[in-house]
């Protein structure tokens, strides 16, 4: 009991520790199965996130191989103009100039989500706001002072803040959606979960073939198990 | 501990299915452990098919490319070249290369899709070794019987300017021909047959 | 005694290499106590777990590159490219924490049987000497991914030697070669993570199992089964580890195999502790992450350094944690080796032990706050009580009598009829009546479940004393 409470005690807090922007993190919905979100995803992801960030460990062919899509779907639908199968999702962006740009070289994303989690990325996605205050216009609630540009503001539209005071401190409570963007609410939500989606996958591309993998692998221990239990008992009925 | 009651094949049997399953087993977790050896996505992006631009090639010329990390060479054959590669096979061991790796559509009299341009990997069939360009006829050091071709410093193979093996040497076929076709007249693709090409 | 074909081997190999000995002396005819019980599978799976971590780590010395700018990418290359490479990545780091678990339950049941005492310091010894070959194993290799949490981790653990007065500074520089963690150090810890200590370990394994097998095995009981002897001058609660404990541990090899492969295929970050979040981010020298801490395995330890306000004092109160264990054959005084016989303030300090060591296992893992510091000191007072205090309250306690022969331990299939009767008392049957069938269902039983605790609690008061 113990070790059960410790372990709900510990889960708890690395996700503490990111969510030091205040407010709660919203659940993606993450489906490694579902291959649409992913391609659409990975889409996605070329178009509004590849021209800064690169996904240094993942080559087209493996998104081909993963999604079980012809090669040639990738390089049309998902791929940037003129990137081989065997290419890697690198960014075009040059890390000097995005240093001077940004004050710091954008991360690559391939692990993203396995040190921040689904949810922070799903919640951070949605949370830019407008802050007059800051050089690029925007601020995010979940990562305060981001030195990041809300790539997805065209389809979001331009979200505001809502602050109270608490002990003194301005807390966000919510944004609140100001101008519209070219996506509703829903279908917005559902692109940035696809991107979270093909994150996640980007982490750990041999997820799915493990899970799929573990069933198996247990059955034949437990077959095994079983056999050397009777194998046991039968040699142990000599102990007196 | 008594020896009454002990049914001897009950444990014999339990024995052996705990065996066949252990062995099995072992089988398995062997599976990825000596996969892990193969070659790995990287080793197969870099392997993969290569392009050779071949409009710049001048008669008698040999150009060298790298395909999965091998010398590919492609050799511009003079009428000259040809007309010795169709006569001199007396000497050969598999003039008609029935025992060494081409695609079908080089396996042919000179052992090229088209006989004025030959492509071949340019490692000896005996050990590895990368054989030198010797197009001359009857060098000092090769003797009077050469009449251009490719030799192997390593061990002294010979072949043709058809990469095809001279008799008596240590080399036991003749070059490989990769696959390969022609995406234009004056571009290959290296590691892909005309029926294997993608749309 | 059925023979083997090793027994009476006259071959070619046998003529000239003691194979048939070697056998009969470690298998055939290795006399074990016949009362083991489930705290005797961890030696067994312990070397399992050795044998998967070298043949695992091998493999992934193939394709790893120990370089600063290259291995944080040479592992995700293993996890990504390589074929399978993900399944003997995730095999040798669930294997480094299944090899602690495995340890430490192993080195437990040392301590409640009185394993360590007298003829049997040598191998405690031994052992205590593979546990801090482990320590020094899974440290330098929690470097080489080249994470934050590697290289931060490292670099903590690593200026503990600067606490060290006078050759301090000097020293961890020395360790380094460098003035931070960096490439030299990378390389040194690559070096001696696959050479270096699994020699070490091997010799000291070896060691280990050849005191046991000259001075026997302890067992639950705690007394010498060669005390009483049969005609042929067998132990007569002996029976050979051959093939009676082989196949008794091959069900033991199962049952971890099977949470083994759990953990691999279905849970291998376990949540953070097996593999940490922010090691998925290349090490950066100029940022350390909000917050850090060793793997499990370390925290009890570097819980009691961090609960020392000095830092020279906090290194040697952390070595000195290690050092006790030690001293243990020789700390404890009673007469009695098992925890069955021993009077009710030995029991008591075990429990307080075991609280102190997981409490301070999770105190290490969180951010010092001033209330988990005050925490932590206490329960490093209790850790350290227990081991020094030992020599006064073992000697003072008065033991209970020991049997001439083992104890019959009830088999799994003895406790069935109980945990049944059990079951049957926390639950009741309910009629439910669903179309027009009515059909008994089993529901729990407040009252049931509270007496049943009851009476497990009553239970484990009184083993207590």
């Amino acid at each position: 009991m113990k070790k059960l409470l410790q372990i709900c005690l510990l889960t708890l807090i690395p996700l503490g520790a990111f969510a030091s922007g205040g407010m709660d993190l919203d659940s993606a919905d993450i489906d490694l199965t579902d291959k649409d979100s992913l391609e659409n995803g990975a889409h996605l992801y070329v178009q509004y996130c590849l021209g800064c960030h690169s996904t240094k460990y993942i080559r087209y062919l493996n998104l081909a191989d993963d999604f079980g899509v012809e090669q040639q779907e990738i390089l049309d639908k998902v791929a940037p103009e003129r990137a081989g199968i065997y290419d890697k999702m690198l960014t075009a962006m040059n890390g000097h100039d995005a240093k001077k740009w940004f004050g710091v070289r954008p991360p690559d994303l391939s692990l993203i989500a396995r040190s921040r989690g689904a949810d922070w990325l799903y919640s951070y996605l949605r949370s830019f706001y407008a802050d007059p205050n800051k050089p690029l216009g925007v601020n995010n609630a979940i990562f305060p002072d981001v030195g990041m540009p809300n790539p997805l503001w065209k389809l979001q539209g331009k979200q505001t803040a809502v602050f109270e005071t608490v002990d003194d401190q301005q807390v966000i409570t919510e944004l609140v959606l100001e101008k519209p963007g070219t996506m509703s609410a829903e279908e917005f939500d559902k692109s940035v979960n696809d991107i979270v989606n093909f994150l996640v996958y980007a982490g750990e591309p041999a997820q799915v073939e493990r899970q799929s993998m573990g069933k198996y692998v247990l059955f034949f221990i437990l077959l095994f198990g079983v056999i050397a239990y009777l194998l046991k008992k039968e040699y142990w009925k000599d102990i007196h | 501990m008594s020896e009454q009651g002990v049914d001897n094949s009950k444990r014999q049997f339990l024995t052996t299915a705990l065996t066949v399953v252990g062995a099995v087993g072992t089988g398995y977790i062997a599976v990825p452990f000596l996969a892990q050896m193969q070659p790995s996505t990287k080793a197969k992006a870099a392997g993969a098919p290569v392009e050779i631009d071949i409009s710049k090639i001048e008669p008698g010329q040999l150009i060298r490319a790298a395909w999965r990390g091998k010398p590919v060479w492609v050799l511009f054959r003079t009428p000259e070249v040809l007309e010795i590669l169709a006569t001199d096979t007396g000497k050969l061991a598999d003039p008609d290369s029935l025992e060494s790796i081409q695609p079908e559509s080089s396996q042919n009299e000179f052992r090229s899709i088209k006989p004025g341009i030959f492509i071949a990997v340019g490692l000896c069939t005996h050990l590895g070794c990368s054989p030198t360009f010797r197009p001359e006829i009857a060098p000092n050091d090769l003797g009077p019987t050469w009449n251009g071709g490719f030799f192997c410093p390593c061990h002294g193979s010979g072949f043709d300017l058809a990469g095809r093996v001279v008799r008596g040497v240590p080399a036991p076929t003749n070059l490989d021909v990769p696959p390969h076709h022609y995406i234009t007249d004056t571009l290959i693709l290296i590691g892909e047959d005309a029926s294997e090409a993608s749309t | 005694m059925k023979s083997n074909y090793l027994n009476d081997c006259t071959s070619w190999v046998c003529r000239r290499f003691p194979m048939a000995k070697l056998w009969n002396d470690h298998m055939a005819q290795y006399y074990a106590p016949k009362n083991f019980n489930f705290w005797y599978f961890f030696g067994s799976l312990a070397l399992l777990v050795l044998v998967n971590q070298f043949i695992t780590g091998i493999l992934l010395t193939m394709n790893y590159k120990p370089d600063a700018s290259l291995a944080f990418d040479s592992v995700e290359y293993i996890m990504r490219e390589v074929p399978w490479g993900w399944l003997v990545r995730y095999m040798h780091s669930t294997g480094a924490s299944a090899f602690f678990i495995v340890v430490y339950l192993h080195m437990f049941r040392g301590l409640i049987y009185g394993s360590y005492k007298q003829p049997r310091e040598l191998i405690w010894i031994f052992g205590m000497l593979i546990f801090l070959a482990l320590m020094a194993e899974a440290f330098m290799g929690y470097l080489l991914p080249w994470g934050q949490m590697s290289y931060w981790g490292a670099q903590v653990i690593i200026s503990l030697f600067s606490a060290i007065p006078v050759i301090g500074d000097d020293l961890s520089l020395w360790v380094r070669g460098d003035y931070v963690i960096s490439d030299a150090t990378l390389n040194r810890f690559f070096a001696f993570h696959v050479i270096a200590i699994p020699l070490i370990l091997v010799m000291l394994v070896f060691l280990h199992i050849i005191a046991l097998h000259e001075v026997g095995s302890n067992n639950p009981d705690g007394i010498e089964i060669k005390d009483s002897k049969d005609p042929w001058g067998h132990p007569v609660d002996g029976i050979p580890f051959h093939p009676y404990y082989t196949v008794k541990d091959i069900v033991g090899v199962a049952v971890f195999m099977f949470f083994f492969a759990t953990v691999i295929f279905y849970m291998p970050e376990m949540g953070g502790y097996f593999l940490e979040h922010a090691n998925f981010i290349p090490a950066d020298p100029l940022a350390t992450p909000e917050h850090i801490a060793p793997v499990w395995y370390f925290t009890p330890f570097y819980a009691i350094l961090r609960a020392i306000p000095d830092k020279f004092a906090g290194v040697i109160a952390m070595g000195g944690a290690i050092v006790v264990l030690f001293l243990l054959p020789w700390l404890d005084r009673s007469p009695v080796r098992s925890i069955r016989y021993r009077g009710g303030i030995y029991k008591k300090a075990i429990v307080l032990f075991v609280i102190s060591f997981i409490g301070l296992g999770y105190l290490g893992m969180q951010p010092p706050t001033a209330g988990a510091t005050i925490f932590a000191r206490i329960l490093t007072a209790i850790y350290f009580a227990f081991f020094l205090l030992m020599p006064i309250y073992t000697r003072w306690e008065r033991p209970k009598p020991l049997p001439k022969r083992v104890n019959e331990e009830p088999g799994l299939e003895d406790r069935i009829p109980a945990i049944k009767q059990s079951f049957a008392a926390m639950t009741h049957d309910v009629p439910e009546t669903r179309d027009g069938h009515t059909v008994m269902h089993t529901r729990p039983d407040a009252s049931g479940i509270a007496h049943e605790l009851s009476k497990l609690g009553r239970k484990i008061i009184r083993s207590l004393d």
